[in-house]
């Protein structure tokens, strides 16, 4: 059942993947892109990182995709032009590609040479309450760090925004 | 017994009844609003105008289905459905009531429970602003894209307070779980005063279930917060280009997110099922009281009949409620009426506090909506989580 589930989503996650980028319309791509974020919390879910998975939907499916397609129709992109193929990226593309998911899964192999499958159901420390104990103990520091990144990045774009206007 | 069949007849009381209310719903929304304006609303169709939403729904599938030309048709055929689907959705985690045994089988009321309730309920709504989004953008139509821009902008908006306001009882009852958030609010501070979160120590929620209100107003897009489909500015807003059934589902996707929203009030702040005093002081008497009161005050208009009709009417609808008076009384489906009561007394109050709000006034207008939020509305959420957080770090 697990398996079969996870079958399912990894597709959907991966048939989204590749229509956000097959597709010519921006705000095609972008529900293609809830429609990945939306599978990969089911897949968090299936491996029992129950928290995550909500955060998942919550923060990028729901405010952030949302913001992105907010900005897409205030702007009102339009069908993105397609160039002629060039010949050499016909023949080329596929086995470049292979070549690169070769190379992927051999980097992946030597790094990670002991690591067992994944069992579902055997990850236990996926509450909210596990997540917050974490963070607030041995990741306080790269917690306390990114979100003074963050309140960087806010200052930034509002400078950005600030010399627009005047 | 099975665990599969169960959920199916569970599924199938919930889906029918929570379908019947949402028809409801607006026949009640209808009657409230006609009253407060000095009318007397639907009465042509069945007794009381009680047929009217049968009608209404007939009207509504046998309407012609109009595609017009210039629109997306994919995002334009998807909008209503992900708008009525994620509406739909979150009516699956409410719990109704307590732990009960029906004919030896031990059940939960309500349909699941999972550990990660209020930030489903929260994930599920923040999806559901694609359907309206989608709906005005998909129309190709100016007044619908503005709704649709509207509706995505003051969503996001409104989200945060109203996540900020949710965080604060969760810190006090330290669950995230709907069912044991209800539980977390049973018993009662000096034998009367209900530990429900509104009233619970160390710092009572009153000022979160407020914001929440709040919130949940701009979140359903409902009166002084329906900028979206602002009928002056807009014509209709989002779903102006859309008729029918489509129509239908962006109207039913309203009234369950209404529904939603005051499923989730009753629950986080309102103690959800467990009575306002004690039983031991009588609050099992209150549903009896009410019902068998309304039956006989049909009785007595019966007898001064202000119209012809109410003379054959009004005596059924008395028999009906001094029956659901009697039935309160009957030890074997006391203990499932009594919670189930209590649950449906407190959402249908905040229902009719949206329909009095709708009646009573007036629309925002945009740049004073945005600045509530985020000039008054963020900030005082914040503090309020503040002083929650501190008071409950000091006395534990």
């Amino acid at each position: 059942m697990d398996a079969l589930l996870f079958m399912i989503f990894a597709a959907i996650a991966v048939i989204c993947g590749i229509n956000l980028v097959v597709q010519t319309h921006p705000i095609s791509s972008a529900l293609s892109l809830v429609g990945v974020m939306g599978a990969l919390a089911a897949l968090y879910l299936l491996l029992g990182g129950e928290f995550i998975a909500a955060a998942q939907l919550v923060v990028y499916a729901g405010a952030i995709m949302v913001l992105f397609v907010f900005v897409i129709m205030l702007l009102n992109a339009g069908t993105e032009k397609k160039l002629a193929i060039r010949p050499w990226g016909k023949y080329l593309g596929a086995p470049l590609l292979l070549l690169f998911f070769g190379m992927m899964a051999y980097v992946v192999q030597r790094i990670l040479p002991e690591s067992s499958p994944v069992v579902f159901g055997a990850f236990q420390g996926g509450t909210a309450a596990e997540i917050g104990r974490s963070l607030f103990t041995v990741y306080l520091l790269p917690f306390e760090v990114t979100s003074v990144l963050i309140l960087i990045a806010i200052l930034g774009a509002i400078v950005l925004a600030r010399k627009e206007v005047d | 017994m099975n665990y599969y069949l169960l959920s199916l007849i569970k599924t199938a009381i919930v889906v029918g009844i929570f379908m019947h209310v949402l028809a409801y719903l607006q026949w009640i929304e209808r009657k409230v609003i006609a009253h407060v304006q000095l009318r007397v609303g639907p009465r042509r169709v069945g007794p009381h105008g009680l047929l009217q939403p049968l009608a209404d729904v007939i009207k509504l599938i046998t309407k012609e289905d109009i595609l017009p030309s210039h629109v997306n048709k994919v995002f334009y055929f998807m909008a209503p459905f992900i708008a009525v689907t994620f509406a739909l959705i979150s009516i699956s985690i409410i719990p109704f009531g307590p732990e009960i045994t029906v004919g030896g089988v031990r059940t939960n009321m309500g349909l699941t429970d999972l550990n990660i309730g209020v930030l489903f309920i929260l994930g599920i709504s923040g999806l559901g602003v694609y359907g309206v989004a989608l709906a005005g953008w998909a129309s190709n139509n100016k007044y619908a894209l503005m709704g649709g821009l509207r509706s995505s902008a003051q969503m996001i908006s409104y989200e945060l307070p109203m996540a900020l306001a949710l965080a604060s009882p969760l810190l006090i009852l330290n669950t995230l779980s709907l069912r044991e958030i209800a539980n977390g609010q049973a018993g009662y501070y000096l034998g009367f005063i209900p530990r429900w979160a509104i009233f619970q120590m160390p710092f009572p929620q009153i000022f979160s279930f407020i914001l929440f209100l709040i919130a949940g107003f701009a979140e359903t897009n409902r009166v002084p917060f329906d900028l979206p489909e602002a009928e002056n500015e807009l014509v209709a807003g989002f779903h102006v280009e859309y008729a029918s059934m489509k129509f239908a589902s962006f109207f039913m996707a309203e009234y369950a997110n209404m529904v939603t929203v005051s499923c989730i009030a009753t629950l986080l702040f309102l103690g959800g099922w467990h009575p306002i005093f004690p039983e031991k002081y009588g609050s099992g008497l209150i549903p009896v009281v009410i019902f068998a009161a309304s039956g006989l005050l049909c009785f007595f208009h019966a007898a001064n009949p202000a119209r012809p009709f109410d003379r054959i009417t009004l005596p059924m609808f008395g028999v009906l409620f001094l029956g659901a008076a009697g039935l309160f009384l009957l030890p074997p489906v006391q203990f499932i009426l009594l919670p189930l009561f209590w649950f449906c007394a407190k959402v249908l109050i905040i229902l009719f506090v949206f329909i009095w709000v709708r009646a009573t006034l007036p629309r925002f207008r945009y740049d004073q909506l945005m600045r509530f939020a985020w000039t008054f509305m963020f900030p005082v959420a914040l503090v309020n989580l503040f002083i929650t957080a501190l008071l409950v770090a000091v006395y534990p």
